[in-house]
């Protein structure tokens, strides 16, 4: 089976930092509002914008920084697929575990403008604008890293393997 | 046998491979993985294992929340006791052993050369200043590394750093890494390697500073070749014999580029990112007024960084209006900084020197800035938000300009306060 993902693009610059994705101040905040965070920074009012379903087309060095779960917190936001110019190993990893697809592919910034729909083919590599009629291709992913996506991420397969508890710790605030 | 660089021999080891290539993806058994505070009592990042791959090999190391600042903290360190009390788990450093996870692990012989180190922490990379692989993982990742005893890795292609020269004084480790950010920028999905005949020259201080600050270049990992110098910094730590890789003679490179280290001199990198950010000291004009200067983390919160923070304001004060806060690495580091002196060089010019944990670094704690406000540090990165409001502005320097600055008010270049 393929991962196809198609949706409406959200576009950002280069270098956009874990620190933006996942502010600190999410580490001490509940876990179902963190991603009320997300771009705080740098594009605020973005989280009531983006909805279900959305993609994301990010510049150079996409996700550069911190282990923080940046992919769990895109997907939470609604982001069901990233494609960027350069992508931040540790930020694919995080994709990745998340079950959220995410791949490189130069030249994506200048194949959409913001809006437009993308299709992002994930076992090809190629990336579509849907809406203008062209596509580039960009790295497809390993079938290894496919298969943890399909199985929507790390931590469903090791709680169905009976390696960590289903439910998260939460660690008391009062 | 076909030629591998060090990385390559280390993902084939770990893999149970004979040869493994860029555009592989390996499935490795990881030879140690780290565990933290921080994932423990941030919500939704920890669910507790049922089972460890290997109480020996499983390490947890309390560092970016200690002592507790906030009630969570505290209850997920209760939690983190309690997980290494219930898997018996061999090493642990707990409040009082404490200090930055990549510290703990250089000081106590767990980064081990040849070997492949598992932990979130995206600077996790400073192994490699030990010739041992570490690179950040995902909390995920690293909660299956720790319980299933697996992690996969994507080979990336190396490039490989050659150095040449001597460093001039007042130039170190962290600027030798801020000429590389500035001059070829982003390395995502590639891993670099140092060696050359400059190698010799660099210090194993300046080798950890470097190793750390890849993770602010997108490297994958970054892996110092195995000498002399790594050999006497290991001595009496490790528990086995080291087992050090090195390149073969016609490995592989993306590229293969030449730093001649006596032609450094101090950077500064503005604001917001680290890749292609930097300005030589000598080329800097701004007069940049700073609130806080900060020297810690683990990049610079070694004794040999707090030796030159002492040495630039020894009977010298720091400027009205400004915070100097130094963060040793590890308890072991701040002990020696008592016994040497150095605490007491840099309270009486009016620094702060604080307990060793990740603190401002990641604006935790011990030095969070507010909005309007400039620091000048020697830490890991300078994001927006990094170190408190997202409307503070973040400069990095190495220790000499960041202590310099904190005398001066003003960023300024460390050779002129050095003379």
């Amino acid at each position: 089976m393929a991962v196809i993902v198609e949706g409406r693009v959200w576009k950002f610059g280069d270098n956009i930092n874990t620190d933006l994705i996942y502010p600190n101040t999410a580490f001490r905040t509940p876990e179902r509002e963190q991603h009320r965070l997300t771009f705080s920074s740098n594009r605020p009012g973005w989280v009531d914008l983006v909805r279900e379903g959305d993609l994301i087309v990010g510049g150079k060095n996409f996700g550069m920084g911190s282990g923080r779960p940046s992919g769990k917190q895109l997907s939470e936001c609604g982001i069901r697929a990233v494609v960027a110019e350069t992508l931040n190993g540790l930020c694919l990893r995080n994709c990745v575990v998340a079950g959220l697809p995410a791949t490189q592919c130069l030249g994506v910034g200048d194949l959409f403008e913001e809006g437009d729909i993308g299709r992002f083919n994930y076992t090809t590599g190629l990336i579509t604008n849907v809406t203008r009629g062209r596509s580039l291709q960009g790295e497809a992913l390993a079938p290894l890293l496919l298969e943890t996506i399909e199985a929507g991420g790390v931590l469903p397969m090791l709680v169905r393997e009976g390696y960590v508890e289903a439910v998260a710790f939460v660690a008391a605030s009062t | 046998m076909a030629a591998m660089t060090m990385i390559e021999k280390i993902l084939a080891r770990a893999a149970g491979k004979s040869v493994v290539r860029p555009g592989d993806i390996v499935v490795c058994k990881p030879d140690i993985v780290v565990g933290l505070d921080l994932p423990i009592s941030t919500e939704g990042a920890w669910h507790r294992p049922k089972k460890v791959f290997d109480p020996e090999k499983v390490v947890l190391v309390f560092d970016h929340s200690i002592p507790a600042p906030t009630i969570q903290d505290a209850s997920g360190m209760i939690e983190g006791r309690r997980f290494a009390r219930e898997f018996g788990l061999k090493h642990f450093f707990d409040v009082g052993q404490h200090g930055i996870c990549h510290v703990i692990l250089a000081e106590n012989g767990l980064a081990r050369p040849g070997e492949l180190l598992v932990c979130a922490d995206s600077h996790t990379c400073a192994s490699g200043a030990l010739n041992c692989a570490g690179r950040g993982a995902g909390l995920m990742d690293t909660l299956q590394a720790m319980t299933k005893g697996v992690i996969w890795y994507p080979v990336s292609p190396s490039v490989r750093y050659e150095f040449e020269g001597t460093l001039p004084m007042h130039v170190s480790g962290k600027d030798v890494f801020f000429h590389i950010a500035q001059e070829f920028g982003g390395h995502s999905n590639t891993s670099v390697e140092f060696g050359g005949p400059g190698l010799l020259n660099l210090s194993m201080s300046d080798r950890r500073t470097i190793a750390t600050m890849c993770a602010e270049i997108s490297a994958e990992f970054a892996l110092f070749e195995y000498d002399a110098i790594t050999a006497q910094y290991l001595e009496g730590r490790l528990d086995r014999p080291a087992q050090p890789v090195a390149p073969d003679a016609g490995a592989d490179y993306a590229e293969v580029r030449r730093i001649d280290l006596s032609s450094l001199e101090p950077y500064v990198v503005m604001p917001d990112a680290v890749p292609n950010n930097a300005k030589r000291v000598s080329d800097f004009h701004d007069t940049v007024p700073i609130q806080q200067a900060f020297i810690g983390s683990c990049a610079n919160g070694k004794i040999e960084d707090l030796r030159i923070a002492a040495d630039v304001v020894r009977g010298k004060k720091v400027a009205p209006g400004v915070r100097f806060i130094v963060t040793p690495g590890s308890q072991a580091v701040y002990l020696q900084a008592i016994q040497e002196g150095i605490v007491e060089t840099l309270i009486k010019a009016g620094a702060v020197v604080t307990n060793s944990t990740c603190g401002a670094c990641f604006g935790g704690h011990m030095g969070v800035m507010a909005a309007g406000e400039n620091c000048i540090t020697a830490s890991t990165r300078n994001f927006k938000g990094r170190m408190g409001s997202a409307e503070a502005k973040i400069y990095m320097g190495s220790p000499a300009t960041v202590a310099a600055s904190a005398l001066a008010g003003v960023i300024t270049d460390p050779r002129r306060v050095m003379h």
